[in-house]
């Protein structure tokens, strides 16, 4: 049961529907039949989909003949109209077509920072809250120095150092700068789910760490981590493109919503469109992933219900 | 003759509060001094490692003698290893020397002369956050899912999910541009009335949490038993909320300013930006911009430890104020 929701944990959004719907009376089966009928639920996580499927195959949403790349630069700053939904930006590319291209490496930086953060986490979280001690101390040390240096702040002076910027580059540096916050959730969901007379159980029959934390502490220490997986893909898109408009994320020419608002910034008397649709794509994506962590703590924290 | 006894060990020892509150700071505090350590050797490390020549930027176009630019590399340390060269820093550090870039200007007094406008920008971000966000999380909370709550957790969610660079050029391009009614960027002579929109901006995020923090907590609190006594005992509604529950709904809004503090510095380098206030977050921007070492070391770890101390004072008026935190 560990292995499909760690899977659902990590992808968050769109692996939603394969949460395992376990015995009946259990706290996934309950909170997977009152989100069936939560339609913020239901939306935000259409909304996701959506999203996901534009980062994977943005073509079938595109107009045949529009090339992201393929810039006349007659065209240039068109407003939207019928043939360019969105207008064409500065060198005459058609806005639609790159708003569309740029919603990849948002969704791409968005899961993959969220997964491996998820796994550190998990990982060194439940080290930590099941053996305590000096591992303990040592995890929490390292946690509070991270936790020191605001994301922001500590995203310009690492990247500014980097001098070629991809979805690599830029990616590892957020997992750097945003495991703590994960970790501290994890470590104390397990120390909780870790009191409970089952576990005594698993070990009294005579079942190895390794067996108990697998199979006992960490599908029942999930719950929280998921929900706040879920927020942290908004959360992340929002800081890649705020590095990106700052000049340190990514770099042209690659297609990013960051960047396109970066270069927007200066037209906003003249051309307001183009600081408006990559503003409107970013905000859908963040909102969605938001709303759907928020649908799922509601359903997945009984003590709210 | 000795006498063991043998519940000596189940007795739970009997220490008096205050020494156990000492005990707690001075833990507390033994804790912050690796940490500070820690945190500002990664952040020179980050630093030492950046490529490309500080001295060539320095020189721009214009050829420089070999014997100038060994000049300039030994004033600034440069040809030293890494740990000697944060050694040196960190002594400066403690005397108050944050170093001084490459013009020879202090990293000081630039810190100074551009505090007092992002720290008038920070303190108005900070009071509406405050104000507006606990008064929401009030509105919200005394009625769970009435009209209010439902108002209120809508709009902070679309307010959270908005960046806040999209947030603030939506403000600048609406009530700048289209409307007229407020400035658009930073206007030295009317420092108050311009800041206006870029704080209520900066402050928008943390406001929308300080809000659904605050209801979730006075939900929660709500529905504990000394709520029901004091009701029970005839107290009005708007004491027992105003009075009993407020105070102790207030507990997880404080550790939030604490660590929003961060997220305020972050976010004041994007507010300082779109809006061009010449603050220190755009000073940081510029230096990292322009290499300027020296600068990007000074002021942010000088912004690195406000922020542990932050954080380190509120634990520490937490334990004075609150009884019942534990010591551990």
């Amino acid at each position: 049961m560990t292995e499909p929701m760690t899977s659902a944990a990590l992808v968050g959004a769109e692996a939603i529907e394969e949460i395992p719907i376990g015995p009946e009376g259990s706290l996934w089966s309950d909170a997977w039949r009152l989100l069936r009928r939560r339609p913020i639920f239901i939306i935000s996580s259409l909304l996701v989909i959506l999203m996901v499927l534009i980062a994977l195959f943005p073509g079938l949403f595109n107009f045949p003949g529009y090339n992201p790349r393929d810039c006349p630069l007659q065209d240039a700053r068109l407003r939207p109209s019928a043939e360019h939904w969105f207008g064409t930006d500065l060198l005459g590319c058609d806005y639609y077509a790159r708003v569309l291209y740029g919603t990849r490496v948002s969704i791409a930086i968005g899961i993959i920072v969220t997964t491996v953060a998820t796994v550190v986490a998990l990982i060194f979280g439940s080290i930590a809250g099941y053996y305590g001690g000096l591992v303990d101390t040592l995890i929490a040390r390292a946690t509070d120095v991270v936790f020191a240096i605001p994301l922001i702040l500590g995203g310009i002076l690492i990247l500014s150092l980097v001098g070629q910027r991809g979805i690599m580059q830029v990616s590892a540096v957020l997992i750097l700068l945003g495991w703590p916050t994960m970790l501290r959730l994890a470590r104390s969901s397990v120390l909780a789910v870790k009191e409970n007379d089952y576990v005594d159980a698993a070990r009294a029959l005579g079942a190895s760490s390794f067996r108990i934390i697998r199979r006992h502490i960490l599908p029942n220490a999930l719950a929280p981590v998921i929900v706040y997986a879920t927020i942290t893909v908004g959360t992340i898109i929002a800081a890649e493109a705020a590095l990106s408009f700052l000049g340190v994320g990514l770099q042209l020419p690659a297609i990013s919503w960051g960047l396109m608002i970066s270069v927007a910034q200066n037209r906003l008397r003249t051309d307001p469109h183009l600081l408006f649709f990559p503003g409107l794509f970013l905000s859908i994506t963040v909102f969605a992933f938001i709303l759907m962590g928020d649908a799922l703590r509601d359903a997945l924290d009984p003590k709210l219900r | 003759m000795d006498r063991i006894d043998p519940l000596d060990s189940y007795r739970p020892t009997l220490v008096k509060k205050e020494t156990l509150l000492g005990r707690y700071l001075v833990r507390r505090i033994l804790q912050f001094i690796p940490v500070f350590f820690v945190a500002t050797a990664i952040i020179f490390l980050f630093v030492y490692l950046m490529p490309g020549d500080p001295i060539r930027a320095l020189a721009g176009d214009r050829q420089m003698s070999p014997s100038t630019r060994q000049a300039l590399r030994d004033r600034y340390d440069l040809d030293d290893p890494f740990h000697v060269q944060y050694v040196k820093y960190m002594g400066r550090l403690f005397t108050g020397d944050l170093g001084e870039d490459f013009r020879g200007q202090q990293v000081t007094e630039k810190l100074a002369a551009k505090l007092p406008v992002t720290m008038r920008l920070a303190l108005m971000a900070f009071v509406f956050e405050v104000v507006i966000g606990i008064l929401a999380g009030i509105l919200a909370g005394v009625r769970k899912n009435g009209f209010m709550d439902n108002l209120v957790l809508a709009s902070t969610l679309v307010v959270i999910a908005i960046p806040i660079f999209v947030l603030g050029f939506i403000a600048q391009y609406m009530l700048g541009v289209r409307l007229g009614v407020m400035p658009i960027s930073y206007n030295p002579s009317r420092p108050t009335f311009s800041l206006l929109m870029p704080a209520l901006v900066l402050g928008s995020v943390s406001l929308a949490y300080i809000a659904r923090l605050t209801r979730t907590s006075l939900v929660e609190n709500l529905r504990a038993d000394y709520v029901r006594t004091a009701t029970s005992k005839g107290l009005s509604r708007r004491r027992v909320v105003g009075i009993h529950t407020l105070r102790n709904s207030m507990i997880p809004v404080v550790t939030y300013l604490a660590i929003d503090l961060g997220a305020l510095m972050g976010g004041a380098i994007i507010t300082e930006t779109i809006f061009n206030v010449p603050g220190i977050g755009r000073e940081v921007y510029n230096a990292v911009r322009s290499q300027e070492n020296a600068v990007v070391v000074g002021i942010v770890t000088f912004l690195v430890v406000v922020y542990m101390v932050a954080n380190l004072v509120v634990d520490v008026l937490y334990a004075v104020l609150d009884p019942r935190i534990r010591y551990d």
